[in-house]
């Protein structure tokens, strides 16, 4: 499977390394979901840079994996979605809401920072 | 003019003669060289075309004009004329030549000749008219040679700096850190607003900005199309991890907005460029202080 998911403190990184099949996508979902419970994880990072492509399919896949990781209590954010990503998506108003979205890897790691030591820990 | 009644018939069909009349007509213009061009720069003096060209440069181009006026005219082919045309064109579109001079000129040659045959052929109505059958399209097809020249060239000016204009109005400016600024000048249409969303994605990145502002201060109106257009970019910066801010909407984009009913849930709008500034920067963590004593307790 073309997806390297990485445990890194209370995060798990999961890097998308070329475009998925839709059987993948779900394979991905199900395989953070179980990774979840068993090492405490309290955020997901999920990185698209590599994808050229995101389709309707893929951002819904993408979507209920947020809705269930924060079920099992974890955030999830995408990181890396290119430009011309970004205006396809907008363009056929593929909606990724609740997902939260951050440029790179950093940038990712510092928003569930601030959320896992902020509110998040009592909520959580 | 009064033509005797037993004039030959008024108008005459030249057949196999053309090519001779042409000759006689460019030998005489070619003789005549010296007077009919300085006639010819008289009427343009006294018409008031030219004037931001001295006597000097009007003489010199005159003369290149003249030439190859008669050139073609004797080859019938006026692809010199045109490379011409256009070579002068380029030479005198930057310095303010307007598109009726360079036609009032082209169409004083044309009546300075006609009028020169006049004179010369006025006892021989029926070679006046032959002449003139020779002269009449040759010369309208030099006339609107030269026009056209002018006006494609023109256009390609236009398409050119229209191109310039469209890389120079868009510039993304970073004013702090992961802060950018777009500031948007002019008219919106849906090219330039998907080239500017693109543009805008690019800094993005390239930046790692976090907060963008979007001022649209100097933009007059909005419609449907470009409104959306606003709202995905917006969106797409969103996706990239970039909070958007949009400043400066005047109440008529306002008005618009609100009466096409466009959504604008997602979008974060605040008055003017300095609240968009500062509220990008609370966003971004800065908090501004001022150094000297006597400032208001302002901050929110």
């Amino acid at each position: 499977m073309s997806v390297a998911i990485l445990q890194h403190g209370d995060y798990l990184i999961a890097s998308i390394q070329a475009d998925l099949t839709d059987g993948q996508v779900l394979e991905l979902r199900d395989t953070l979901a179980d990774r979840l419970g068993v090492h405490r994880i309290r955020g997901i990072i999920i990185d698209v840079t590599a994808m050229d492509v995101i389709d309707s399919f893929v951002a819904r896949s993408l979507r209920s994996l947020a809705i269930t990781t924060r079920l099992r209590g974890a955030e999830t954010v995408i990181v890396g979605i290119q430009p011309d990503v970004a205006i396809a998506l907008v363009q056929f108003s593929l909606n990724l809401e609740p997902l939260h979205t951050a440029l790179d890897l950093d940038e990712g790691q510092a928003l569930l920072d601030r959320w896992t030591t902020g509110a998040g820990r009592g909520a959580g | 003019m009064d033509r005797p009644a037993d004039a030959p018939v008024l108008v005459r069909r030249p057949s196999g003669g053309d090519a001779s009349l042409l000759r006689e007509l460019v030998a005489y213009l070619r003789d005549s060289r010296t007077e009919l061009r300085e006639e010819w720069v008289r009427r343009i003096t006294e018409a008031h075309l030219l004037s931001v060209m001295t006597p000097d440069e009007i003489f010199s181009e005159v003369t290149a004009v003249y030439d190859n006026y008669v050139d073609a005219l004797e080859t019938g082919s006026v692809e010199t004329l045109q490379a011409y045309a256009r070579d002068l064109s380029e030479r005198i579109i930057p310095r303010g030549v307007e598109t009726h001079e360079v036609l009032g000129i082209v169409l004083l040659l044309r009546d300075v000749l006609a009028r020169s045959l006049f004179v010369r052929y006025q006892s021989d109505a029926d070679m006046l008219n032959r002449i003139l059958d020779a002269y009449e399209p040759a010369a309208n097809r030099i006339a609107v040679t030269v026009g056209v020249s002018f006006v494609e060239e023109r256009e390609r000016v236009i398409r050119v700096q229209e191109e310039a204009i469209r890389e120079l109005s868009t510039p993304v400016l970073q004013v702090r850190e992961r802060l950018l600024i777009l500031p948007i000048i002019g008219s919106l249409d849906s090219a330039r607003a998907r080239q500017l969303t693109e543009q805008l994605l690019g800094a993005i990145k390239a930046n790692r900005a976090r907060v963008v502002v979007i001022d649209i201060t100097g933009v007059a109106t909005i419609d449907l199309t470009v409104a959306n257009h606003l709202v995905q970019t917006v969106e797409a910066s969103r996706l990239m991890g970039a909070s958007a801010i949009i400043t400066g909407m005047s109440s008529r984009i306002a008005h618009t907005l609100t009466d096409l009913g466009v959504d604008l849930s997602m979008m974060r709008t605040v008055g003017d460029l300095q609240g968009g500034l500062e509220e990008a920067e609370r966003l971004l963590g800065y908090q501004a202080d001022r150094s000297d004593a006597g400032r208001s307790a302002s901050g929110d």
